[in-house]
C-alpha cells in the first residue's frame, strides 16, 4: 500500500469552485493567508462568493482583490477594522457582512467540522451579535444556541505538505487553518514545500492527511509574491 | 528615564496601566494603546502575554527589517517571542480565553457604562471595525482593565451611566485608566481612585458623564 497522491495544478483546483459558493479562507492577517490561491480566484473570476475568513486583509492585499471585483456577496467574518473598503462595501449596503466573535468563529467551524449542529454559550449574551439568535436556559442560565458553520471549500496555506495533504504550518499562520481544513466539502492547500511521504514525522504533523483534498505546490509556481512579505505601513502613535 | 511627572498624559496614562501587569500574570493586551503597555514592563518581567492569533510568551514590537513575516501579534505587528513561547491555533487560543486562564486584560473603549458595560466594536455608520476576540477578552478574563482617553476625539464622555452604542459585553468592567484618572467600576457605580497630575477633579467630573463617587482618603496621583 501507500498513501494517494493529492498534488494538482492550481488552474484545475480553483476551477473546482463554483459561482455562488461558500468558501472558508485561512490567515490571520498576513500570515497564514492563501496569497496565490486568492489570486487565482480573481484570475478564473467566479462570483456571487460568501467568504469566511477572520479579517478581511488589508488594501490590496488578500481577499481584497476580490472585494474590489465585486466576486463577494458575503462576508463572515470577526474584525475589518484594517480595511477601510470592506467598511465602505459595508455601509453602502454593497458586501454584506456578518460579525462573529473570533472563538465563536473557530468554535462554529468547529462544530461543522466534527459534525455538530450547534452549541450553548454565553458568549455575546446581552448583545447585537446575540441578536435573533434561539437562546435557551441551561442551569439557570439563558445561553445562546450558535450554529455550526461548514463550507463547499477551503483555502488553506500551509508551510509544508507532503503528496497526502499531511501539513504543518508556521509560527502564527497557523490560526484558522486546521479547524477550517476540518469543515469544508472540498480543502484545496496551497504548501511552501512538498516534501516526500514520510518526510514529515506523523508526530509533527498539524493537519492529518485526510483532511485534505488537493496540495498546490507554491515552489513549483516560482517564488512567493510580495504579498506573503513583511507588511510596511505606517507607524500610528 | 524621565520621571512619571515628566510624561505626556499618554506616556502617562499607559505607564499607570502598566502597574495593573504583575508577576506571573497570563495577560492578553488589546490593539492599539493597551499593545504600547509592553513597553513600559521593565526587562525581565516575569509575565506570559497571550496573542489572540495563537501566541503566548508574545516579545517586543520589531522594526519590519527584522520582522518574520509569519510572526504578528493580534494587532498585526511583527514581533519577537520570549523563550519558552508557543503557537497554536485560534481553537486553543480561544479554549484559553474562555477556559479562564487569563488573569488580566487590557483593551480599548469606545464607551464604558457605570454598570461596567463595554463598547468597543462598532460606531454604526462611521466605524465599524468588528469584534475580533474582543467579546470573549471582556467577558472570560479574570480582571479587565480599559485604557482609553476619557473623552472621544470630539470631545464627548466615554464614562457613561448607559452606553449608546451597541456593547461589547455586558458588566465586565473592573477599572478604567484614562488621560485624566484611574476610575474604579463598583456595585455602586464609578468611584474615582486616582487623578493624572495636572488634572483637577472637577475637570475629571466635568469629563464624566455619570456620578463618580469620591474616596475617604485623600485621591493619589499618577
Amino acid at each position: 500500500m501507500s498513501l494517494p497522491d493529492k498534488r494538482q495544478g492550481m488552474e484545475e483546483a480553483i476551477a473546482r469552485i463554483p459561482n455562488g459558493a461558500r468558501i472558508l479562507i485561512s490567515g490571520f492577517g498576513v500570515p497564514g493567508t492563501p496569497f496565490t490561491l486568492i489570486q487565482e480566484l480573481l484570475r478564473q473570476g467566479q462570483t456571487g462568493l460568501t467568504l469566511v475568513k477572520n479579517d478581511a486583509n488589508e488594501t490590496g492585499l488578500g481577499i481584497d482583490h476580490l472585494l474590489a471585483s465585486g466576486q463577494v456577496e458575503r462576508l463572515i467574518t470577526t474584525h475589518i477594522g484594517l480595511n477601510p473598503r470592506a467598511i465602505e462595501l459595508m455601509n453602502s449596503g454593497k458586501l454584506t457582512v456578518e460579525f462573529c466573535g473570533q472563538g465563536m468563529l473557530a468554535e462554529r467551524l468547529h462544530a461543522g467540522g466534527a459534525g455538530l449542529k450547534a452549541f450553548l454559550t454565553d458568549i455575546g449574551v446581552g448583545t447585537l451579535l446575540a441578536q435573533g439568535k434561539p437562546h435557551h436556559e441551561l442551569d439557570g442560565q439563558s445561553l445562546v444556541l450558535e450554529t455550526a458553520l461548514r463550507a463547499d471549500f477551503a483555502l488553506i496555506h500551509a508551510a509544508k505538505a507532503d503528496p497526502f495533504g499531511n501539513l504543518r504550518y508556521t509560527a502564527t499562520a497557523r490560526n484558522f487553518a486546521p479547524v477550517m481544513a476540518m469543515a469544508a466539502d472540498q480543502v484545496i492547500v496551497e504548501a511552501e514545500a512538498v516534501v516526500g511521504l514520510g518526510d514529515l514525522a506523523a508526530d509533527d504533523i498539524h493537519t492529518p492527511g485526510p483532511f485534505v483534498d488537493a496540495v498546490v505546490d507554491l515552489a513549483a509556481l516560482g517564488p512567493l509574491s510580495a504579498e506573503y512579505g513583511v507588511v510596511r505601513r505606517e507607524q500610528h502613535v | 528615564m524621565s520621571e512619571p511627572t515628566s510624561f505626556d498624559p499618554k506616556t502617562r496614562m499607559i505607564a499607570r496601566a502598566a502597574q495593573e501587569v504583575q508577576p506571573g500574570m497570563v495577560v492578553n493586551l488589546g490593539i492599539g494603546l493597551p499593545t504600547q503597555i509592553v513597553g513600559h514592563l521593565p526587562a525581565g518581567f516575569p509575565v506570559c502575554l497571550h496573542s489572540e492569533n495563537g501566541l503566548t510568551g508574545t516579545g517586543l514590537v520589531l522594526a519590519p527589517d527584522q520582522a518574520d513575516r509569519n510572526l504578528i501579534d493580534a494587532g498585526g505587528a511583527y514581533v519577537s517571542t520570549l523563550p519558552g513561547a508557543a503557537f497554536f491555533d485560534s481553537l486553543t487560543s480561544f479554549a484559553m480565553v474562555r477556559g479562564g486562564r487569563l488573569d488580566l486584560t487590557v483593551l480599548g473603549a469606545f464607551e464604558v457604562a457605570q454598570t461596567g458595560d463595554l463598547a468597543n466594536w462598532q460606531i454604526p455608520g462611521r466605524f465599524t471595525p468588528g469584534v475580533g476576540g474582543g467579546i470573549e477578552l471582556a467577558q472570560k478574563a479574570r480582571r479587565v482593565v480599559v485604557l482609553s482617553t476619557h473623552c472621544d476625539r470630539r470631545g464627548q464622555p466615554k464614562l457613561l451611566r448607559a452606553c449608546k452604542l451597541p456593547l461589547t459585553a455586558e458588566r465586565c468592567v473592573d477599572r478604567i485608566i484614562t488621560d485624566m484618572a484611574v476610575v474604579d467600576v463598583t456595585p455602586a457605580g464609578f468611584a474615582l481612585r486616582e487623578l493624572a497630575e495636572g488634572v483637577s477633579l472637577e475637570d475629571v467630573m466635568a469629563a464624566t458623564d455619570a456620578p463618580l463617587a469620591l474616596p475617604d482618603a485623600p485621591l493619589l496621583r499618577f
